[in-house]
């Protein structure tokens, strides 16, 4: 129906422009008579109710020290009942799902799961299980690729969530470990990108093969096999241009560079979708998209040092099965860590 | 970028259209459904709170003795509440008494800043100005590169040199001065609003050279956390507005709501892709009817009467509605078209679109047009004007001319065919059935719903599209409305949005 859609505009723009122009004449305005409305809606925003009864014990020590600032804790939840449920234990319950950007229809499904189940140990150890319960996937990494192929881990994305600082934090993750990796600059979009990745891998020691900008990504990462195979290299990260995820052409471009990665001798064996931390409902289109562009295998969860807490994820498991594998709490090398589950919704729910 | 939320206030608009008289429970209701709407567009709870509880006293405090239906009340008492938290009206840009503007970008890491640096500078050039670009990301690799590369590409100097943000900035506007620069946008670093230490930077680059305008640069897909952000950074900076990125993305949205209402600033500019030129000032009323689900007539007419040739399409409009369309014309119309920009931008800004046809059309890119270009410039004129003459040898031969398989060839003339009649039952005033099980009539429906209502600001054009009748054929026509498009006073050239590729 190409021809349609393009008619229709021209039909409504011809139309619009013929009618503007007969119309255009000095209109009264008829003024709308407002109320007053303060210029500040909001000036003050609730403190996020916590449903932790004790502080979180089981977070490693970097994620606990560097979440946080501002998680104030707020216990209205020590005088929620067990037991049958009330209505306001569940608003309570509801308030820090919403807030933490669980979106509303996972968490109308965990409250109908906790009104059917009842909470008997209390409401926030009820909820902390619920959610516990969402994070089922096998989230383990394969870093391997079979027998005389080169393992890819592929980097995907929309734009400024952190792919690039990733592929850097995992580069030297992985050379610390003492192996050979080579870095492919598969954003040849965006203005400096392959500058940015060239400095990582001067910090990680890694090798990187780049091209001009505007070349074809995949040809990059093609090279990038080429020169792993040659040196004898462990695997090669490929970055990717940050796109969205509602435009067809641009995940066919991304699912034509995940095929050439998988052209022998590479072998992609991860695909991660860098998810920034701060995304609300939106996340979940792109895990959708992705997932079916590029047939993702893993998402970093990143800027979790910030003040967002990243509930959007517990859909993303809970609906798509895509497991969270790392998670970023900073700009500099070190700051990458495993996800741990179990943390994490502590520290959705404190 | 809207589009979820309007899809959820549509439904609630057309439960409500058909009632006589608003109970107190349909109010309940109905503002249920804006809660779900705006939470699953990512508005904070508070702000949600709060924008529920305005709507109420609008909907209690205003006078019902208009012609409104309660259900077009309760509608208008959103979209005026959405138009108020928006921002009113758009804000007007003024420059420094002595130049220059100097102008202050801040936000998160990721939030889109230097992009935004590159096509601010890009839009006060457009604007007449000498826009000055400082540098004073240090921190994140290749930043300053990625800042020099842009401000290359849109002829901008860059000032930028490795000593500290706050030297750089200070430095850089002198630099301006010297010359003879009168606007200045100093990019920054991405940083938390917790990160104590660099708060206290970007408060030092503020204060070191006093800028004219701070803005907020904050990413349209975010959730809940917009508030906190917005907060903290106008406590820090005091912020003279928001600049919203992304807005290309599907759905969501609310984060604009949300820091809007927590600062209490305006919405001044709206990113709307990666390129330099999508970008503008953002219409919080334009806006508003967005999230309606009313479409955004006024933009793209404005947008039509830059790009195209005006008399040219009246023309094609008003054979393609006598039912004596041909190939030529269409043509013709697809090129217009184009010149205004991506088809699947241009149909957010229809109204009455459901999610699906604006899918279906965003998908349509620069490769089909060509090939259906290609398929049309390899008939003979005569084929062009009476597609009934072309036989299997003539399919095959132009087939052959452009490249195409026949079965391409074959699809576009039944496509047209189909079109042709389409357009001829309009034409006469029916509503055909469109794609994706939409009908005409529901677009036409919302038209004149809208025209029942006070039309805010910018719905003039919708109103008068209406009742310019004949012209559109898109809603019922008034009395002896006059039929067919009047020639408009030539206007040629303008501006070319080019056709976006990737
Ligand atoms: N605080 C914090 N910042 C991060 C984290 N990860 C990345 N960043 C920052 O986010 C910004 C964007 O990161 P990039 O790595 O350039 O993101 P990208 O996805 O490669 O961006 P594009 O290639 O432009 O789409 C940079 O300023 C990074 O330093 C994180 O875990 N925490
Ligand atoms: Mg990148």
């Amino acid at each position: 129906m190409t021809l349609f859609w393009v008619l229709l505009v021209a039909v409504i723009v011809g139309a619009g422009v013929v009618a503007v122009r007969r119309r255009r004449r000095p209109r009264l305005a008829t003024p709308l008579v407002r109320q007053a409305m303060p210029e500040v809606l909001v000036t003050e925003v609730a403190p996020i109710p916590t449903l932790l009864e004790s502080a979180v014990a089981s977070a490693p020590a970097s994620l606990e020290s560097r979440l946080g600032a501002s998680r104030g804790i707020f216990d209205r939840v020590r005088s929620l009942g067990s037991g049958t449920l009330s209505e306001t234990d569940l608003e309570v319950v509801e308030e820090v799902l919403l807030r933490s950007d669980v979106g509303l229809a996972t968490t109308t499904a965990l409250l109908d799961e906790l009104r059917t189940n009842g909470a008997p140990d209390g409401v926030a150890s009820a909820i902390r299980a619920a959610l516990n319960a969402s994070f089922v996937a096998d989230r383990s990494v394969r870093t391997a690729a079979d027998e005389g192929r080169i393992a890819v881990w592929l980097f995907v994305g929309v734009n400024g969530v952190g792919k690039t600082t990733t592929i850097g934090k995992l580069a030297a993750r992985a050379t610390s470990a003492g192996q050979h990796v080579v870095l492919a600059a598969g954003d040849t979009f965006r203005a400096a990108a392959a500058d940015q990745l060239a400095l990582w891998a001067e910090r990680s020691g890694a090798d990187i093969v780049r091209a001009a900008e505007g070349a074809d990504p995949g040809s990059v990462i093609h090279d990038a096999l080429g020169r792993a195979q040659a040196r004898g290299a462990d695997i090669v990260l490929a970055d990717t241009a940050g796109r969205r995820a509602n435009s067809t052409n641009l995940l066919d471009e991304l699912a034509k560079i995940r095929r050439v990665a998988d052209r022998l001798p590479g072998q992609v064996v991860e695909t991660l979708m860098v998810l920034d931390a701060t995304t609300g409902q939106n996340a979940l289109s792109q895990a959708k998209e992705f997932l079916a562009a590029a047939a993702v295998t893993g998402i970093v969860l990143t800027k979790l040092d910030g003040t967002a807490r990243g509930g959007i994820v517990v859909a993303i498991e809970r609906e798509l099965q895509i497991p969270v594998k790392f998670v970023g709490i900073g700009e500099t090398v070190d700051d990458l860590i495993d996800f741990d589950p179990t943390a994490f919704v502590d520290s959705l729910l404190s | 970028m809207f589009d979820a939320l309007s899809a959820r206030l549509e439904k609630v608009s057309q439960s409500l259209r058909s009632r006589g008289r608003l109970t107190e429970a349909d109010l309940d209701n109905a503002l249920g459904e804006v809660r779900t709407a705006l939470l699953e567009a990512d508005v904070e709870l508070s702000v949600v709170r709060a924008f529920l509880d305005a709507v109420r006293v609008r909907v209690a405090g205003e006078d019902v003795a208009t012609s409104l239906t309660p259900g077009q009340h309760v509608i208008k008492a959103v979209h005026d509440q959405l138009v108020e938290v928006l921002g009113g009206s758009a804000l007007k840009v003024t420059y420094a008494a002595k130049p220059p503007t100097v102008i202050l970008l801040a936000g998160l890491q990721g939030a889109g800043k230097t992009t935004t640096a590159g096509k601010l500078a890009n839009w006060f050039k457009s604007q007449g100005r000498q826009p000055y670009l400082v540098g004073t990301d240090l921190q994140r690799p290749a930043a300053v590169e990625q800042l020099r590369v842009l401000g290359a590409q849109i002829g901008v100097e860059v000032y930028s040199e490795p000593s500290n943000p706050v030297e750089v900035a200070r430095k850089g506007v002198a630099e301006a001065i010297r010359l003879g620069r009168d606007v200045v946008i100093i990019d920054t670093a991405g940083r938390l609003s917790i990160d104590a230490a660099l708060m206290a930077e970007v408060r030092f680059i503020a204060g070191a050279v006093n800028p004219h305008y701070t803005f907020l640069v904050i990413d349209a897909v975010t959730g809940q956390d917009a508030v906190h952000t917005a907060r903290a950074f106008h406590e820090s900076l005091e912020l003279s507005g928001i600049i919203v990125t992304k807005l290309d993305y599907d759905a969501r949205g609310g984060a604009v709501l949300s820091a809007r209402g927590v600062v209490g600033r305006p919405v001044v500019f709206a990113s709307t892709g990666e390129k330099m030129g999508d970008f503008d000032l953002f219409h919080p009323d334009r806006m508003a009817s967005r999230i309606l689900g009313m479409g955004d007539i006024m933009s793209l007419i404005e947008q039509a009467e830059r790009t195209m040739d005006a008399d040219v399409m009246a023309d094609s409009t008003q054979r393609m509605l006598a039912g004596q369309f041909t190939l030529d014309d269409f043509m013709t119309q697809m090129n217009q078209v184009r010149k205004m920009g991506s088809l699947g931008g241009l149909m957010k800004l229809v109204p009455g679109m459901n999610k699906e046809m604006r899918d279906a059309a965003s998908n349509i890119d620069d490769g089909h047009l060509n090939r259906v270009e290609a398929i049309i410039r390899s008939m003979t004129p005569k084929e062009r004007r009476d597609p009934s003459l072309i036989d299997g040898s003539r399919r095959s031969r132009i087939a052959k001319g452009c490249g195409q398989t026949v079965n391409d060839v074959n699809t576009l003339l039944k496509q047209f065919d189909q079109m042709k009649k389409m357009m001829k039952t309009m034409g006469r005033g029916g509503m055909p059935q469109m794609p994706g099980g939409g009908k005409m009539a529901q677009m036409a429906e919302k038209l004149g719903a809208a025209r029942g209502m006070e039309l805010p600001e910018g719905f003039e054009a919708l109103g008068a599209g209406m009742n310019a009748g004949g012209a559109g054929g898109l809603g019922p026509r008034p009395a002896g409305g006059a039929g067919g498009g009047q020639k408009g006073k030539k206007k040629k050239g303008g501006r070319v949005t080019p056709p976006k590729t990737r």
